[in-house]
């Protein structure tokens, strides 16, 4: 019988703790069938932060190290700068990233740390009950901006990608959505040129991929993926935001 | 041979030659002949000397690189060391092996950049939140630094523990000549807890959460058992003159070199004082001076703080014996002068 479709030996054959609809799980999935095709899972070190995805270590099939809030690159930094030829990513979140972290990422990027980043951008803290996150749309309710985000005093969304893109140690950089089949497959031909600019040792490489948190935005998954479409892609406009040039 | 080093300098150079590869720090006076050292001298032998983006950001490259399985050092001074307490936290409970240097300066706050001991407590107690110990060593000499620094990175790897250096601006300042012996090997356990790619072998996991309250409980546990061990093996401490002692000084580090000079001088005077120097601040030398509480008049400590170690002293001597406390602060260190004015206060004929 033919298979058609199976789970990738990247990822571990446990149920994950993710809310229904949550697309956390498309993105693991997608990091894991890239370790399976480029065939780096055994020599893959893998950096989960604080936040709704600190257990990834118990999703991915390879070795971990889980990090403080927001230090994953730094965390990541000190695995890469010892093991110069394994492949070393993170996994975070935008509290994580955008937030408590910001000075780690700007500093791994500019450094030209040769590792690889998937950020996930929902526009809120997921983890502790849906906070305003530094990347909450202007207008957007959340638990600490229960009138909506307001600029006057609640300042305008970070926009990462568009930041890093200008530093010269960026290798790749690029915004994906997951929240339709077009995208989902575009999301995963670009982190998987992010793990390959590591691999051709090209600097750092980011993915920022646009995710729902259906929980704490108050949605059903359905419309939390048009709410995504509609509103967060406005803001946070898809593409490549820079190419080592030689990958294809 | 013997050869003229600085305090700081000197703890790079025995970091190269205790096998130290890494090293990841955030620049601070007055700890920055350590970093400009290696960064000159690692290049030579195939170190990665990386100047970090702050010291939240350095501490987060040790814990990686000490969880990929690398000799890794950072240093900073007060401050720094602050910042570093959520890192060292980690690495603590994530049982990472490493150096972490204090060249500890007046506090509290910017404080100033003059010798202090006013981190004794931070250092020794926790300083970051959880049940954990560092074990924390402090030299009083150059030589000393250089064998403290040699034992630190094997004690670290024997117990899997964040080791700390604690000096300060005197000490990492001063030129004194040094001596790099050669060391007996001692047997450490296999680093097969690294994350260094699986390679056909099952997931290796550095990681320091565990939601089940239980299982929590059982690594705090663990981790006691641990800590016990190191109570028990590694109090170090040199003691000078005590077994005639009417009165027994407790320092350690740049004031126990002021409290020698003092002590000195009044034998030569006839009076009867001896030190009890900590050289492990933890595991504090409770057992040497439990050896001595019921044989002195009584215990005056000295510390370039307002009174962190004494608590030590008093928990170890347990009421047997009287403990004075004596103390300059914010940078400012005692004179032998005040200190052999202090124990004659204290010794047999002087007035109390
Ligand atoms: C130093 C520190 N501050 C705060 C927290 C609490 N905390 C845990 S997760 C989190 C936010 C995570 O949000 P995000 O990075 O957006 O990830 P998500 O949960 O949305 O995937 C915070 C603030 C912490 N664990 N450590
Ligand atoms: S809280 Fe939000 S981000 Fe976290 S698992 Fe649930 S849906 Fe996903």
């Amino acid at each position: 019988m033919k298979t058609v479709f199976e789970r990738p030996k990247s990822l571990q054959d446990v149920k994950t703790h993710y809310c229904p609809g949550c697309t956390h799980g498309i993105v693991h999935r997608l990091v894991a069938e890239i370790m399976d095709e480029l065939q780096i899972r055994e020599e893959t070190i893998g950096v989960c932060p604080v936040g709704c995805s600190v257990l990834a270590y118990n999703y991915f099939n390879c070795d971990m190290q889980q990090a403080a809030h927001g230090r994953a690159p730094a965390v990541a930094t000190g695995i890469k700068r010892v093991l110069p030829d394994k492949v070393v990513f993170t996994y975070q979140g935008d509290g994580d990233l955008a937030s408590i972290g910001t000075a780690e990422i700007i500093h791994a990027a500019a450094r030209g740390e040769n590792i690889t980043v998937v950020f996930i951008n929902n526009a809120i803290y997921g983890m502790t009950g849906g906070q305003m996150a530094p990347t909450t749309l202007v207008g957007q309710k959340t638990q600490t901006s229960p009138y909506g985000r307001d600029p006057k005093s609640a300042g305008y969304p970070i926009k990462m990608s568009e930041m890093l893109a200008t530093l010269n140690g960026a290798g790749y950089i690029a915004r994906v959505s997951v929240h339709d089949i077009k995208n989902i497959n575009r999301a995963k031909r670009c982190i998987k040129k992010a793990f390959e600019t590591q691999i051709n040792k090209q600097g750092f490489s980011m993915v920022e991929v646009l995710s729902t948190c259906p929980t704490n935005w108050g949605m059903h998954p359905l419309d939390a993926l048009k709410w995504l479409e509609e509103n967060m892609i406005p803001c946070y406009p898809l593409g490549e935001y820079k190419t080592p040039g030689e990958v294809k | 041979m013997k050869i003229l080093m600085k305090g700081n300098e000197a703890i790079g150079e025995a970091a190269i030659r205790a096998g130290c590869r890494f090293f990841f720090g955030y620049p601070i006076t007055p700890q920055s002949e350590l970093p400009a050292y290696l960064a000159r001298k690692f290049p030579e032998v195939g170190g990665t000397f990386l100047q970090a983006e702050s010291e939240i950001a350095a501490i987060n490259m040790v814990y990686g690189a000490a969880g990929a399985g690398a000799r890794v050092m950072t240093s900073s001074s007060s401050p720094g060391i602050s910042l570093k307490q959520e890192g060292i936290s980690y690495i603590a409970g994530a049982e990472l092996p490493c150096v972490i240097v204090n060249i500890a300066r007046g506090g509290p706050g910017l404080g100033d950049i003059q010798p202090a001991q006013s981190d004794y407590f931070q250092a020794t107690k926790g300083g970051g939140h959880g049940d954990y110990k560092l074990i924390v060593l402090a030299p009083a000499s150059v030589q000393e630094i250089v064998d403290l620094v040699m034992d630190a990175f094997d004690l670290a790897d024997l117990y899997r523990n964040p080791v700390m250096i604690i000096g300060d601006g005197a000490l990492g300042q001063m030129m004194e000549p040094v001596e790099f012996k050669e060391r007996k090997k001692i047997k450490l356990p296999p680093k097969d807890w690294t994350t260094t790619g699986m390679m056909g072998r099952k997931q290796n996991l550095i990681n320091t959460l565990d939601l089940d309250p239980e299982g929590l409980e059982r690594h705090n546990l663990k981790l006691k058992k641990k800590y016990d061990e190191i109570k028990k093996k590694e109090q170090r401490c040199e003691v000078i003159d005590c077994d005639d002692a009417e009165v027994i000084v407790v320092a350690y580090g740049t004031a126990a070199r002021v409290v020698q000079t003092a002590q000195k001088r009044l034998r030569k005077e006839g009076v009867k004082v001896g030190i009890i120097r900590p050289i492990t601040l933890w595991p504090f030398p409770e057992k040497t001076i439990k050896q001595y509480r019921d044989k002195v008049d009584s215990f005056l400590t000295v510390e370039m703080s307002t009174g962190q170690m004494v608590e030590d002293v008093e928990l170890a001597v347990g009421g047997k014996a009287p403990v004075y406390f004596y103390g300059r602060t914010g940078g400012m260190i005692p004179t032998p002068g005040e200190i052999t004015r202090e124990v004659k206060k204290l010794a047999s004929g002087g007035c109390k």
